[in-house]
């Protein structure tokens, strides 16, 4: 599926100063940005590149100094704190590198957290029904009672997706969601990912490494505050196909170690 | 409205820390039932100090003889011998609402019988007393006002007494020596128990008040003059009218003081349960502060699980918790805490104040607004200790919260 058109997301001219002391720390230096429905965007950069307050702007988690965000056609930057929290929770869903579930926890439970903090307030039936619903889709079908401790790492990552997508969000947005996950588990990861983006989901990925950028769509390399370079993927990885080699590669170590 | 929803958070949390939560209440439920124990043992004994003062006899005026100053020296009340028996028998003529009154005289003595000796309280009476103190015989029969009038060697003595001169032998009949007297035992009194200042009143012998004057005290005036009215409205007025006309007889100027001092029951008893106010006030605060420490035990508990639980708080908030969220969660887990100390608590009171007074014989009473007041206190106690912690959590910046480590 391409993209289809509308921007969800425009960052217009953004800005991002801090205070510490007397230091004034220029984050992020003027970003424009523009973010159609169903892109599948890397975003790039070292440390210290800007990268993370960017995506912390993105998630509403923060107001830029100067400069406008339209999320969906509102700008957020002039928001108080518990419209940008609603925002938060109707509009976005996050994925985070350390899972961030909470401890001794069911997965249900912690899937269901943002329609507890939604508008409309659910049975705990209905709570149920969609939180199950939604961990089916991610493959946690049968482990929604299963605490965190009690899943890898993968399993408790595809809880947080859950937790994510529930409300529907217009974004997705990870925060390098593969960072604490091995090779093979970050390759299904972005496989769900992928399947989701064919869906339609528009998602924002902060990575840095190379190969996890290729499952994405458009790259967005980012340095000392300014956007570098933004270039569609020119050899995009998928998922099964990879998965597939893997598979294979793990078919001939077993092969040579029972030789 | 999504108040359901922070009581489901919250709850959920706390199940989730069971030991801490358990811990945590811990500190509300010996502070509550600490005070309710305390409290209740307070008003057992305040009702303890009425039964007993009340066990003194209904409608009571008790006139005692004043004191004197000799040489510079003064003698105390009932130390004097102001009253003589003319004045009883004028407030039993002349107050109106008197029904029954006793003349008094009072000494300590050695009594004997057999090969027994026993040092026991010798109190001289009129037959009326009986009546006055509802003090009736377990065996036996009073003495009469015949009896009064001739001064018979006749007496009755208390369970105490009887135990201690005559043991298991039946003592009706017998001859009591007081001061070498020999008295008739006439009867024995029933079970009245300890007095309100922890005396004995069974350990009593009590005779006719002329017997007493003319062979054992041998002195010619009363130490004390028991006087019952009819009806409780009538104390006031009888004791205005008999210190007038104990001072018309006494022929006090106005302006100097009473010979005499005139006490009505309620008096009496107001001061007696005025120890056991203070003492009731005092145990519930001593365990008022056990309270306040499980109180700051809450706190302390939040604070720590506020700093603890950061990176859900911070997560919390990223999927869309406005801060009034985070604040209402903290603060209805840090009221169930104390809500529930509250109600463990109460029932540990009431238990403790059970055991105590089977154990130990102290009596206890637990009304039901002091446990409705402990519950309130100890919800009141979750909202006060909780909100610094709460607000702390609220105020937390999602950025910084997430990446707390």
């Amino acid at each position: 599926m391409e993209t289809n058109g509308a921007a969800v997301v425009q960052l217009i001219d953004v800005q991002k100063t801090y205070r510490s002391g007397e230091m004034e720390v220029h984050a992020v230096r003027g970003v424009s940005l523009e973010i159609r429905r169903g892109e599948f965007l890397a975003l790039m950069g070292s440390s210290g590149s800007g990268k993370s307050t960017l995506m912390n702007m993105l998630g509403a988690l923060d107001r830029p100094t100067r400069g406008h965000y339209l999320l969906d056609g509102t700008d957020v930057a002039l928001l108080n704190r518990d419209q940008l929290a609603d925002i938060r929770n109707g509009k976005l869903g996050f994925v985070f590198q350390n899972f961030n579930l909470l401890p001794r926890t069911s997965a249900r439970e912690n899937v269901e957290l943002p329609l507890l903090y939604g508008k409309h307030q659910l049975s705990n039936q209905q709570l149920r029904e969609k939180a199950d619903g939604v961990l089916a889709s991610v493959g946690l079908k049968g482990r929604e009672d299963h605490h965190p401790s009690q899943l890898s790492g993968g399993q408790q990552q595809r809880v947080a997706i859950a937790r994510a997508l529930i409300n529907d969000p217009e974004v997705l947005l990870a925060d390098e969601p593969t960072g604490n996950l091995d090779s093979r588990t970050s390759i299904e990861i972005m496989g769900i990912f992928q399947q989701l983006n064919d869906r339609g989901m528009t998602i924002v990925m902060v990575t840095h490494e190379p190969d996890i950028a290729s499952f994405a769509r458009r790259t967005v390399v980012m340095r000392d505050g300014l956007v570098r370079s933004d270039s569609a993927v020119a050899q995009r990885f998928v998922a099964s196909v990879e998965l597939g080699k893997l598979g294979a590669a793990d078919d001939l170590v077993t092969a040579e170690s029972q030789r | 409205m999504r108040l359901g929803s922070t009581f489901k958070i919250a709850f959920r949390a706390l199940r989730r820390n069971k030991l801490r939560s358990a811990l945590t209440a811990l500190g509300i439920i010996i502070g509550v039932g600490a005070v309710i124990a305390m409290v209740g043992i307070g008003n057992g004994a305040k009702a303890q100090v009425e039964s007993q003062i009340a066990s003194l006899g209904e409608n009571l005026i008790l006139v005692f003889s004043g004191s004197t100053t000799a040489s510079g020296i003064r003698t105390g009340w009932g130390g004097a011998g102001t009253l003589k028996i003319e004045d009883a028998e004028a407030i039993r003529r002349e107050v109106p609402g008197v029904t029954a009154v006793s003349e008094e005289v009072q000494s300590n003595s050695q009594i004997a019988s057999g090969n027994q000796n026993w040092f026991t309280r010798v109190l001289g009476e009129s037959a009326e007393y009986f009546d006055i103190r509802q003090w009736a015989l377990a065996t036996g029969a009073p003495f009469t006002p015949q009896d009064v009038r001739s001064a018979n060697k006749v007496c009755v003595i208390g369970k105490t007494t009887a135990a201690q001169i005559f043991g298991n032998d039946d003592p009706i009949g017998q001859i009591l020596r007081v001061k070498n007297v020999p008295f008739t035992v006439t009867g024995v009194l029933t079970v009245k128990g300890l007095s309100a200042q922890g005396s004995d009143q069974d350990d009593v012998l009590i005779m006719p008040y002329t017997s007493a004057m003319k062979r054992v005290t041998g002195g010619t005036t009363l130490r004390s003059i028991n006087v019952q009215v009819a009806n409780a409205s009538d104390l006031e007025p009888a004791q205005q009218q008999i210190i007038s006309l104990l001072r018309q007889r006494h022929n006090i100027r106005s302006g100097r003081d009473d010979d005499f001092t005139v006490r009505t029951q309620k008096e009496i008893a107001d001061t007696a349960t005025a120890t056991t106010d203070v003492m009731t006030g005092l145990l519930g605060a001593i365990a008022g502060v056990s309270l306040v420490v499980g109180g700051i035990g809450i706190m302390n508990i939040m604070l720590v699980s506020v700093t603890e639980r950061t990176r859900e708080i911070g997560t919390r908030m990223a999927v869309g918790a406005h801060g009034r969220d985070i604040l209402t969660q903290f603060l209805i887990e840090a009221v169930s805490l104390s809500a529930l100390g509250g109600v463990l608590g109460i029932l540990l009171g009431v238990l403790t104040s059970k055991l105590l007074s089977l154990w130990k014989n102290w009596p206890s009473l637990i009304s039901p607004s002091s446990i409705v007041i402990a519950f309130l206190v100890s919800a009141a106690v979750g909202i006060f200790f909780g909100f610094y912690p709460a607000r702390k959590a609220a105020r937390l910046d999602p950025i910084d919260a997430l990446r707390y480590e």
